[in-house]
C-alpha cells in the first residue's frame, strides 16, 4: 500500500528584480523582457508554497514537523529574499537571470540539502496571483 | 446613488526612505522597507465612483470606461516601475501606500465623466495591508 502523503508548506516575501541579459543590446533585453526590463526595477508579493512528500513516521504521525519547515524556510530563503533586491542583495543572482523560474531552483536548490532524502520536494513559486511555476517539474 | 468599483493592479518596486534623516533613523522607522536597493510589491488598486443610475444603460458608468480611464491615468504611471524614480506624480512624495492613495485619487478625479464622482481609492500593498482614502 502507497502511504506517502504530501505536506505544504505556504510562506510569502516581498522583493525587487528585473530582468536582463547582460550579453543583449539594450534593445534586445527590451524585445524579450519589455517592461521587465526596467533599469530602475520592479516588484512582486511572492507567494511560494514548499510540498514535501513521504511516509508519516509511525512515531510521530508527521511527514516533517510543519514547524521545524517553516522555521527552516525563514531562517535560508525568507530572510535571504524578503524586501531585498534580487539582482543586486542575492549572490545566487548575480549571474543569473531572476525570473521565477530560477527564483524556484534556487528555492529549491538551497532547501533539498536541508530536507532528508527520503522525501520527495517540489517548490511552487507564485510571481503574482496568476502566474506560477513548479520545480521539479512532475 | 450606487458605488461601483473596478479592480485593477500593479507591479512596482519602492523603499520607504526620508531624505531628511540619517540612514540609520531611516533603519530604525522603516526596517527592511528601508533597504537601499528597493523591494517590491503587486498591488491591488481599488477604485470605487459614485453616480446616479443612468435611465438609459442602467450604468453609473460603463465599467469599461472606467477600466480604460485607471489603466490610462495609474497603471500606465505605475506597472512594472520604480516608485521613487520613475512616477512624475510620486516625486519628492514618500512611497507609502498611503501617499500613494492620494497620489492616484489627485490623478483621478479630474478624468472622470461628470455626474460621476470618485468615492475612494483602496490600494492594497499586500494581501494583508491596504489603506483607503475618501477624498479628505
Amino acid at each position: 500500500m502507497n502511504k506517502k502523503v504530501s505536506v505544504f508548506r505556504k510562506e510569502h516575501f516581498c522583493a525587487a528584480h528585473r530582468l536582463n541579459n547582460p550579453s543583449w543590446s539594450k534593445e534586445k533585453n527590451y524585445a524579450v523582457f519589455g517592461k521587465c526590463n526596467n533599469p530602475n526595477f520592479h516588484g512582486h508579493n511572492y507567494e511560494m508554497e514548499v510540498k514535501v512528500t513521504g511516509e508519516p513516521a509511525a512515531d510521530t504521525g508527521f511527514v516533517i514537523d510543519l514547524k521545524y519547515l517553516s522555521d527552516l524556510i525563514n531562517e535560508t530563503v525568507i530572510e535571504k529574499l524578503d524586501h531585498k533586491n534580487l539582482n543586486l542583495d542575492v549572490p545566487e543572482f548575480l549571474d543569473l537571470n531572476p525570473t521565477a523560474e530560477n527564483i524556484a531552483m534556487v528555492i529549491y536548490n538551497i532547501l533539498r540539502s536541508k530536507i532528508d532524502e527520503k522525501m520527495d520536494l517540489q517548490i511552487r513559486l507564485y510571481e503574482t496571483p496568476r502566474n506560477f511555476v513548479e520545480y521539479p517539474a512532475s | 446613488m450606487v458605488f461601483l468599483t473596478r479592480i485593477e493592479h500593479f507591479n512596482a518596486a519602492h523603499k520607504l526612505y526620508n531624505a531628511a534623516w540619517s540612514k540609520e533613523k531611516n533603519e530604525e522607522v522603516f526596517g527592511k522597507c528601508a533597504n537601499e536597493n528597493w523591494h517590491g510589491h503587486n498591488y491591488e488598486l481599488h477604485v470605487t465612483v459614485k453616480g446616479e443610475v443612468a435611465a438609459d444603460t442602467g450604468f453609473v458608468i460603463n465599467a469599461q470606461i472606467l477600466s480604460k480611464l485607471v489603466k490610462q491615468f495609474i497603471i500606465e504611471e505605475l506597472d512594472h516601475k520604480n516608485l521613487n524614480l520613475d512616477v512624475e506624480f510620486m516625486k519628492e512624495k514618500l512611497c507609502s501606500a498611503e501617499n500613494l492613495a492620494i497620489a492616484i485619487w489627485h490623478q483621478l478625479t479630474p478624468h472622470l465623466p461628470e455626474g460621476v464622482n470618485l468615492h475612494s481609492v483602496k490600494l492594497y500593498e499586500t494581501p494583508k495591508i491596504f489603506v483607503e482614502y475618501f477624498g479628505s
